[in-house]
Formats: structure tokens, C-alpha cells, sequence
């Protein structure tokens, strides 16, 4: 088990962070895909912008992005009239056999 | 390079009927040799096989159950396009001059561990495929105005042409009100908008131009191939409305062949889901871009078959790793003037388009008579 998905279980969402050319790679993995040298890992903030979403049996589902470059898929919670680029906060995130992230009204 | 040609191609029926992955292979391979009266087993120097079932080894057995024994055997997996991939990989071997006949054989069953990426953490709990054609179905309905009447039709036309296909999984046509009325799956996606995961089998039989003559009369060259993968993480598409590695993998293609868009008279589209053929139609350069809806509704109304003759995916079923062979066989028989029920009259240049994951990776493949 990998830091990203240590983190995870945690509530805490993590992504590396490259110790040589400051790259934050995304998927997680333990070194740069840029230049292959050690990542450090940090949290990702957890405000994130709308990049898509849908619904089932209405309940949203979403494509969110975080500090402009990290995508990932999650639930939306209590959130009416989505629209695409609006502001999310990241709630609660966890591992239960799949990464789990659940966005709500961002700030 | 050697000019690389196809011969002939074999397909099993497209079923639920539970059969070894083995079993599938040698009843594809046996068509091969059914078709082609020159061919022996020691004419054969590769054998690889295209699958993303877990059996080992597989080529080799193949060759084994076959009676053949190759210079060069093993297995290609790249999900979805696992059989365009292993085309490519033999079309290398011939125009290379390691090989001057290569046998490709793909089969999957229904239950393919290649179904879903699970690897894939972007896309968090929603893992399944039904959700990233949902997000590309959203992208499109915003930008362009594309409607879910629209997909229908991708879904109508695609089962109606499967009715001329002997091996296709379905053998009843849907209308474009039945397909608006089946089981929802999610906002934009209903279940007659998807391919049908099912076991079957496809081959086919890749010679030089060196020796082709002894085996066909009538070789189809593959003169255009374009391969593309952007990652393998779904979010990694910047663009939901558009499959950029679809976009490069052509533009290779119509380079290397030196052939456009406007020159193809029949393609076989990779329909995963009905928003699949839509977007691709566009990227592929054959509608301008936000038109892929009111072309497929007119490819119904007109009957044309220009664009998935076979029935497509979501007609004739989606053994993942025969479907782009199966594919390239429908190209192959337009060309070769013996598709039938199915034929477009005076069809000379074709195209194969074959994804994977969300669109993660793509083969684009032009063929000519």
C-alpha cells in the first residue's frame, strides 16, 4: 500500500509532490513521472472547480479539479443547479476498496 | 518496409454459451484455413493472440491445438483495442522482414477481467465504464446540443445493420423508441446505448506482399496506421467533447496512407456506447465538428451503411479482444466486394478505428483494395 492510499483511508487526500523539479504527480506514484527522482508527499487543497458531472437515480456524480491540474471522479452531496467551473469544497474522502471522494458546496 | 497485406479473416458466433477461450480460438483459426485452400500450418511463422482473459501462455497453445508451430507466439493485451494492437504488432513483424506470415486470433469471454481498469484512481468510486461515457455524453449534450434521440439512432441504425451479420450477438432490431425506453443507467445512458460484453472469436491471416499471391487472389493492403496513447487515467482527457488520441491516431493513419477523410467508403467505428460513434465521427474528420448527431440520423433515414456495416459494437457484440479483428475482417470483405447483405457498392478504401478506456488510447488502421 502505497502513501496516496495510506492517506486516503485516513481521510486525507495526498498527492506527491517531485523533490527534485517540484512537479506534482498525479496518479499517485512514488516517483516523478517527469524526472523519475522521489516524490514528497503533501496534502491537496480542498477547494476544487466543476469540470463535468451527471446523475443516477439522482445522485450527482461529478469530474472535479484541484490546484488546476488533478482530476478525479466523486460523489455530490446537497448541491442544487450544478454548473460547469463552479467552486467545490472536498467533504470527505476514504478507501474502501475504491478511492472515495465526496464534494459539497465549495466557499 | 514490405508491403504488409490481409488475406482472409474468420469470426465465430458472438454467444453467451459458455467456451474455453482455447475452444473459441482454433474454431476462429479453422475458418482461416477453411478459407484459404494454399494455407498449411507450416506456412505460419507468427501466431499471436489478443485476449485480456488471464489464461498463460496462450499463443503457444493456440499454435499447439492448432498444429502449428511459429517462429515467434505470445500474447497482446491493451484492453478494449487488445486487437487492432495485435495487427499491429504483426503487420511489424512482416514489413520488418522477420516474418512473412502472421496468423492474429483474439477472443474474449463475458466475463473479462478487462471490463473495467480498476487501477484507474481518477476515477474513483466509479470505476465502471457507464460513468465515463455518461461524463462525454454530458460534455456533448452542452456544447453542441446533442440529444439523447440522437444516440438512439446510433443504436438503431447499428442493430438493424447486425441483422446481415451471421455471427452478431443480437438478432432482433431495436427501435429508436425501444432504445429511448430501455433501462436507464444512469442520466445519459440507457441500457441499448452499450455494447454487449459476450464470448466469441475473430481471426485473421496478415501475409508479405513477397508471398500473399499464394494464398488470395484478392489481398487488401494495409497501407494507414495510427496509434495514440494520451495515459491511461480517464481525467486525463482535457476535453470531454473530443477523443484527442482518436484525433492523432488519424491523422497518422490518413498520413501514412496518404489518403483523407473524404476518401473513406466504409469505417468501422469502435461504439462502445452510442456517444462513442458520435464523437468519433467528428474526430475521425468525417462530419465537421458538432455535426456527428444529425449524421446519424441521417445514416438511418437513408439506410446507408457506410458507417458500422457489421452492426458496430452495440450491434454485433463486444468480445474485447476479437473486436477490433472482427472489425478489421468487415473492412477487409467491403474491399474484397464479399460482404454480402452488407455490401457498399464499390467500396475501395476503408478505415478501422478501435479504442480503449475511455478513450485513453486509440488504433486507427486504413485499408485499400
Amino acid at each position: 500500500m502505497n502513501k496516496f492510499e495510506q492517506e486516503l483511508r485516513n481521510g486525507n487526500f495526498v498527492c506527491g509532490e517531485c523533490s527534485k523539479c517540484n512537479k506534482l504527480v498525479w496518479p499517485p506514484s512514488d516517483l516523478c513521472n517527469n524526472c523519475f527522482n522521489n516524490v514528497k508527499w503533501r496534502p491537496i487543497s480542498k477547494i476544487a472547480k466543476l469540470v463535468e458531472f451527471s446523475s443516477k437515480n439522482d445522485e450527482y456524480f461529478c469530474i472535479a479539479e484541484f490546484e488546476n491540474q488533478i482530476r478525479v471522479m466523486g460523489k455530490v452531496e446537497n448541491i442544487l443547479n450544478l454548473h460547469v467551473g463552479q467552486t467545490l469544497t472536498l467533504v470527505k474522502c476514504g478507501f474502501d476498496g475504491k478511492e472515495i471522494f465526496v464534494f459539497g458546496l465549495g466557499d | 518496409m514490405k508491403k504488409v497485406g490481409i488475406v482472409t479473416g474468420g469470426t465465430t458466433k458472438f454467444t453467451k454459451t459458455d467456451i474455453s477461450i482455447e475452444s473459441l480460438l482454433v474454431s476462429a483459426i479453422k475458418q482461416i484455413f477453411d478459407n484459404s485452400s494454399n494455407l498449411s500450418q507450416k506456412d505460419v511463422d507468427v501466431v499471436l493472440t489478443s485476449t485480456n482473459a488471464n489464461n498463460k501462455y496462450l499463443a503457444n497453445i493456440t499454435s499447439e491445438l492448432s498444429g502449428m508451430a511459429p517462429k515467434i507466439a505470445h500474447s497482446v493485451e491493451s484492453l478494449c483495442n487488445s486487437g487492432t494492437n495485435c495487427i499491429v504488432s504483426a503487420y511489424a513483424y512482416i514489413s520488418s522482414g522477420l516474418a512473412d506470415v502472421a496468423l492474429v486470433a483474439g477472443a474474449e469471454k463475458t466475463d473479462s477481467p478487462g471490463l473495467v481498469l480498476d487501477w484507474d484512481k481518477s476515477r474513483g468510486q466509479y470505476k465502471h465504464p457507464i460513468y465515463w461515457s455518461s461524463m462525454f455524453t454530458s460534455a456533448h449534450k452542452r456544447k453542441f446540443g446533442t440529444t439523447l434521440e440522437d444516440l438512439a439512432y446510433v443504436g438503431a441504425n447499428n442493430h438493424r445493420n447486425a441483422l446481415d451479420t451471421p455471427y452478431a450477438y443480437f438478432e432482433k432490431p431495436f427501435s429508436v423508441e425501444e432504445i429511448m425506453e430501455s433501462k436507464p443507467l444512469t442520466e445519459n445512458l440507457r441500457l441499448l446505448d452499450c455494447s454487449m460484453p459476450c464470448n466469441g472469436s475473430a481471426a485473421i491471416l496478415l501475409a508479405s506482399e513477397n508471398v500473399i499471391k499464394n494464398f488470395c487472389e484478392q489481398p487488401i493492403w494495409m497501407t494507414g496506421i495510427g496509434q495514440k496513447a494520451i495515459s491511461a487515467s480517464f481525467t486525463k482527457n482535457d476535453d470531454l467533447t473530443s477523443m484527442k488520441s482518436t484525433i492523432l491516431s488519424a491523422s497518422d493513419a490518413y498520413k501514412m496512407s496518404k489518403k483523407a477523410a473524404e476518401d473513406i467508403d466504409a469505417a468501422e467505428l469502435h461504439d462502445a456506447f452510442s456517444i462513442c460513434e458520435i464523437i468519433e465521427l467528428e474526430d475521425l474528420g468525417l462530419v465537421p465538428k458538432g455535426e456527428g448527431g444529425s449524421y446519424v440520423r441521417r445514416l438511418y433515414d437513408t439506410k446507408d451503411r457506410k458507417i458500422n456495416p457489421r452492426g458496430g459494437l452495440i450491434g454485433t457484440g463486444h468480445p474485447l479482444g476479437a473486436t477490433g479483428i472482427a472489425q478489421t475482417i468487415e473492412i477487409c470483405q467491403q474491399l474484397q466486394g464479399k460482404a454480402g447483405k452488407r455490401q457498399i457498392d464499390g467500396a475501395k478504401t476503408g478505415l478501422i478505428h478501435n479504442m480503449s478506456a475511455a478513450a485513453t488510447s486509440s488504433t486507427v488502421l486504413i485499408l485499400e483494395s
